[in-house]
């Protein structure tokens, strides 16, 4: 299956498969720590006292079925989700500070690009909010044309946004985030609706920047099979975590081949648990 | 374990405007305009051809054209610039930009002035377009200077790009924004003393119009048409109107919040 694509890692316990960043080693605290985390939505609470941190230098899969509060997570650790109580620190700062804004990347699950421009002039544009003024001109056109280069759209660099395909507009919007040299990348289902080859190559893509620019990487997913390409995961369900974890770890803690089973294990679990808690009632 | 402090959305203090991001907002409006001719050519030839026909409506009463189309001058740029700006910012919304820009260190004075740059020239390109029409080969008959007539439509323009701003933050989808123009801009239109006379108005209405922008910008063209100089009404009617713009624009900035629920 999947597993055995190139590029995914294969951690056993806590090593990092790349030589350079030990993150164990790293005396830096976690990327993101939270704690009592709590998000409501109206009347919903839609994240409910969650707790968990991410590792540096690493990719962390947040992985559950859609509307489980994935996308809110995320917006909450960027600093664009409203009514989020409890600690959520991020980079060492409480989510949303100001000075993480250059620090972050993000990718939304709605390619976020302006249709009526150019791949290029849309990174321009981006590059110049990040990195301002005529004495960067220079470095945001390497900057701009790596970014490019790096989501394979080189041959549509003066392509509309809007007459492009749904799959490379999405990656538009990834080339965004990787301008500059975010510390943290959160990117939500970056790879909805690519085709296995594209998958593939965005998660050595993913791989290379978790390695070689020592950033981490927090990226959802509701494809279970991309859970093995993580080095963490975190699994939720209905606004709560599951499990957070090596993939290999969970396997072995459910008695499971494959995450999907292991998830599903885990669930069931839940909801037997559930389950007896009401009945003494 | 009672730790239900909301996660500190840090106050961000106001700061300055940073001229490099605010124009290379301006500039991305306007490129993405490059790329849709037909929104340019509307917004440019609309009221040229507005003015046209109503000189010709007005065949007969030289007098009344004068009235009336120095009006026109500044009520075209400032709906125009509401439009577009409501539409624009409401696209901006929707599609994900402005939440993506709001977790940038981008500004929100740096986005609405980028915006207000951005329209603002295009107002200017608008406005005297028109108003070299309506002097030269229309024969409007204006007392004071072509310049100050231009003054006042830029100013429309910044209120109409402002209005335009505000209300987006209250429209869902671009059906609803269509709708907010005869929402905010017909009672305007109606009571800005086009029609007939302020004073002739019922009492309630014409101070209803006493409080309504338009009224004053529509008061200033006339008072252009009227006078060779500035008169003191001249300078409260733009004052007025100016800072109208600013008022607006502010509560459109506070409407763009970097968290959303």
């Amino acid at each position: 299956m999947m597993n055995n694509a190139p590029g995914p890692p294969r951690p056993t316990t806590n090593t990092h498969p790349h030589p350079h960043p030990q993150p164990h080693a790293n005396p830096e605290p976690a990327a993101i720590n939270a704690q009592n985390l709590t998000v409501t939505r109206g009347p919903r609470t839609v994240l409910r006292n969650l707790a968990f941190t991410v590792p540096r230098g690493q990719i962390t899969g947040l992985l559950g079925p859609s509307g489980c509060g994935k996308s809110t997570l995320m917006r909450a650790i960027v600093g664009t989700q409203a009514k989020v109580t409890g600690t959520l620190d991020v980079l060492g700062r409480p989510a949303g500070h100001p000075t993480l804004r250059t620090r972050i990347g993000y990718v939304t699950q709605a390619p976020s690009v302006y249709d009526d421009l150019t791949v290029r002039q849309n990174l321009d544009y981006f590059a110049q909010i990040l990195d301002p003024g005529r004495h960067a001109t220079d470095r945001r056109h390497d900057n701009v044309t790596r970014a490019i280069a790096d989501v394979d759209l080189t041959t549509h660099t003066d392509a509309l946004a809007g007459n492009l395909s749904g799959g490379q507009r999405n990656r538009v919007s990834l080339a965004v985030a990787l301008l500059g040299t975010p510390e943290l990348l959160v990117l939500d289902e970056p790879t909805v609706g690519l085709d296995p080859v594209l998958r593939r190559d965005l998660w050595a893509l993913f791989h290379d920047i978790a390695a070689s620019r020592g950033a981490t990487l927090l990226v959802s997913s509701h494809v279970m099979d991309e859970a093995e390409r993580c080095h963490r995961l975190l699994l939720m369900r209905e606004g709560e975590l599951l499990a957070d974890d090596t993939p290999e770890a969970l396997r072995t803690r459910t008695g499971t081949e494959t995450v999907e089973a292991g998830f599903l294990h885990l669930v069931d679990k839940a909801k037997e648990e559930a389950r007896t808690k009401e009945t003494p009632r | 374990m009672t730790t239900t402090h909301p996660v500190t959305a840090t106050p961000t203090p106001p700061r300055p405007l940073n001229a490099s991001r605010t124009t290379a907002t301006a500039a991305r409006v306007l490129r993405q305009l490059t790329h849709d001719p037909r929104t340019i050519a509307l917004m440019i030839l609309v009221p040229c051809v507005m003015l046209f026909l109503l000189r010709y409506v007005f065949d007969g009463s030289p007098r009344t054209f004068d009235s009336i189309g120095a009006s026109l001058l500044g009520i075209f740029p400032l709906i125009t610039m509401f439009l577009v700006t409501s539409i624009a910012t409401l696209r901006e919304r929707t599609s994900g930009t402005l939440e993506r820009l709001l977790a940038m260190p981008l500004g929100k004075g740096d986005l609405i002035a980028g915006y207000a740059l951005a329209f603002g020239a295009l107002a200017i390109v608008q406005s005297a377009l028109a108003t070299g029409l309506a002097l030269w080969f229309l024969g409007l008959d204006v007392t004071g200077s072509p310049w100050l007539l231009l003054l006042v439509a830029l100013l429309d323009a910044l209120l109409g790009t402002a209005l335009g701003l505000f209300v987006s933050a209250f429209a869902a989808s671009e059906f609803q924004a269509v709708q907010f123009m005869p929402a905010v801009i017909f009672p305007q239109l109606l009571l800005c003393g086009l029609f007939t006379p302020r004073d002739n108005m019922h009492p309630a209405l014409e101070a209803l119009s006493d409080v309504l922008p338009m009224s004053y910008a529509v008061d200033g063209m006339n008072e252009v048409l009227r006078h060779t100089d500035m008169t003191a009404t001249f300078v409260r009617d733009i004052l007025i109107v100016a800072g109208c713009a600013l008022l607006v624009l502010t509560l459109g900035a506070a409407t763009l919040r970097r968290r959303t629920a």
